[in-house]
């Protein structure tokens, strides 16, 4: 156990049980914090693209994945920089049934998420399928904000939240991995968030 | 568009480590720097934040990240500004508790938002959004290389200017939204493109740092003054506390 911090006793003392160790519940804020400029990407120029080692290099624009079956995630996120929000709801498309579409290779064991902003992050490839990801384009019933990713951004919830790819682009299947971009700069390549893997040793 | 990491590659273990404090010192009557002393200090890319966490008897941790003030050197010390935020859980127990001779759980440093010295950086930043701008500052005009950075800070009034001591330069510019002291020839207001736009040389890196809508102001006016996206990076603070 660490240190003990003279005179801590800390103040939110009730811990919901959905809250990992370390997190905080954010409640009515959604904090803001990519590292870019916010791009505004009208939906008739947004598109998804599977590429790398698949069968079918597959792209769909925007009305082609919303034609797609939908699929709806009902639970928490969690950032890293220690905030959660509990009870949200995503609509999408998961991303076994884009996954489906391309048929990875057997040797595709890895993949980095794309954005259309060149944010990259990386993810084992059993961390998106079956039914743990999707590609989302509206959050507690409203479309997704420009600032939260819209008009659509990857939804891992159970990795802490930078993995979540805003404004994304696609998925580039690997048969290794391969640090994205906060990963090159010290985040963990997985991000389990009840396991506090935030940063690379932990 | 393209965006790349702004920073060092560091792959690299962080270990915690307990820092003990040297010194606190206000810079304004919401805001402090704890000046710290590290037992394994490593050279941070200005810009970069270290984690703080507070640990209670039960266990019970609390942590949060702070931008690095100072500059890189190799007294083994980094200085933290901290603003005290409504009920803040690490930034109130900061504030309150933590005296010279505590020690403090950290780690870093980290992030992608640095510069390394190497090309002339516009830098905007908003109310607390000047502590890792501070940073640059320093280290530019300890390598005697002022000339590179530009500093715009935008704060509501005068008693929320952090390091006001120290900033005034021929690279600095001050714009108030609220309230200006005498004399002030710009009216009050959101920062513009017109704050913005005689300051961009056109090969700069921008470096934005505030809350996330002062980021949004920022960086929609570095866009209309003709700095690309790409050279825009943005470090958004986060209401945590």
């Amino acid at each position: 156990m660490a240190g003990i911090t003279r005179g801590f006793v800390g103040k939110r003392r009730e811990r919901d049980p959905r809250l990992p160790p370390g997190q905080y519940d954010a409640r009515d804020e959604w904090p803001v914090l990519h590292a870019e400029a916010t791009p505004h990407i009208p939906t008739d120029r947004w598109t998804f693209t599977i590429e790398g080692l698949v069968e079918n290099t597959v792209t769909w624009n925007w009305d082609e994945i919303h034609a797609l079956p939908r699929s709806r995630y009902e639970g928490d996120i969690h950032c890293v920089t220690t905030w959660s929000k509990l009870g949200m709801t995503f609509d999408g498309v998961s991303v076994d049934t884009l996954l489906a579409a391309a048929r990875p290779l057997p040797s595709a064991t890895h993949a980095m998420a794309v954005s259309h902003t060149g944010y990259t992050t990386n993810l084992p490839l059993d961390d998106l399928t079956g039914g743990k990801a999707w590609v989302v384009w509206a959050a507690d019933g409203k479309p997704l904000d420009t600032i939260h990713g819209g008009p659509a951004r990857l939804l891992v919830p159970h990795l802490y939240f930078w993995k979540s790819a805003k404004w994304v682009a696609g998925l580039r299947l690997m048969d290794h991995d391969e640090p994205g971009f906060w990963e090159r700069n010290g985040y963990h390549d997985r991000g389990d968030p009840w396991a506090e893997q935030r940063y690379q040793g932990d | 568009m393209t965006l790349t990491p702004g920073g060092t590659t560091h792959r690299r273990t962080l270990r915690w480590q307990t820092a003990k404090v040297v010194s606190v010192r206000d810079e304004t009557p919401r805001a402090r720097t704890f000046r710290l002393a590290l037992p394994e200090p490593r050279p941070h890319l200005p810009g970069q934040y270290y984690v703080v966490r507070l640990t209670a008897p039960d266990g019970y941790t609390a942590q949060r990240d702070y931008s690095v003030a100072s500059a890189p050197d190799d007294s083994g010390e980094i200085e933290l500004t901290v603003e005290r935020l409504d009920d803040g859980e690490v930034s109130e127990f900061l504030h309150e508790v933590v005296v010279p001779g505590d020690e403090l759980e950290v780690r870093g440093p980290i992030g992608a938002f640095g510069w390394d010295g190497s090309g002339p950086a516009l830098l905007v930043g908003g109310g607390s959004g000047v502590v890792p701008l501070m940073a640059i500052l320093r280290h530019a005009r300890r390598l005697g290389r002022s000339e590179l950075v530009r500093l715009l800070v935008s704060v509501r009034s005068p008693e929320d200017l952090y390091y006001a001591d120290e900033l005034p330069g021929p690279e600095t510019t001050v714009i108030y939204t609220r309230q200006a002291p005498p004399g002030t020839q710009r009216p009050t207001g959101r920062l513009t493109v017109a704050d913005v736009a005689p300051l961009v040389r056109g090969d700069e890196t921008a470096y934005v740092c505030g809350s996330a809508g002062f980021a949004e102001t920022a960086t929609a006016a570095l866009l209309e003054a003709g700095v690309p996206a790409e050279r825009i990076r943005v470090e958004r603070f986060g209401p945590s506390g």
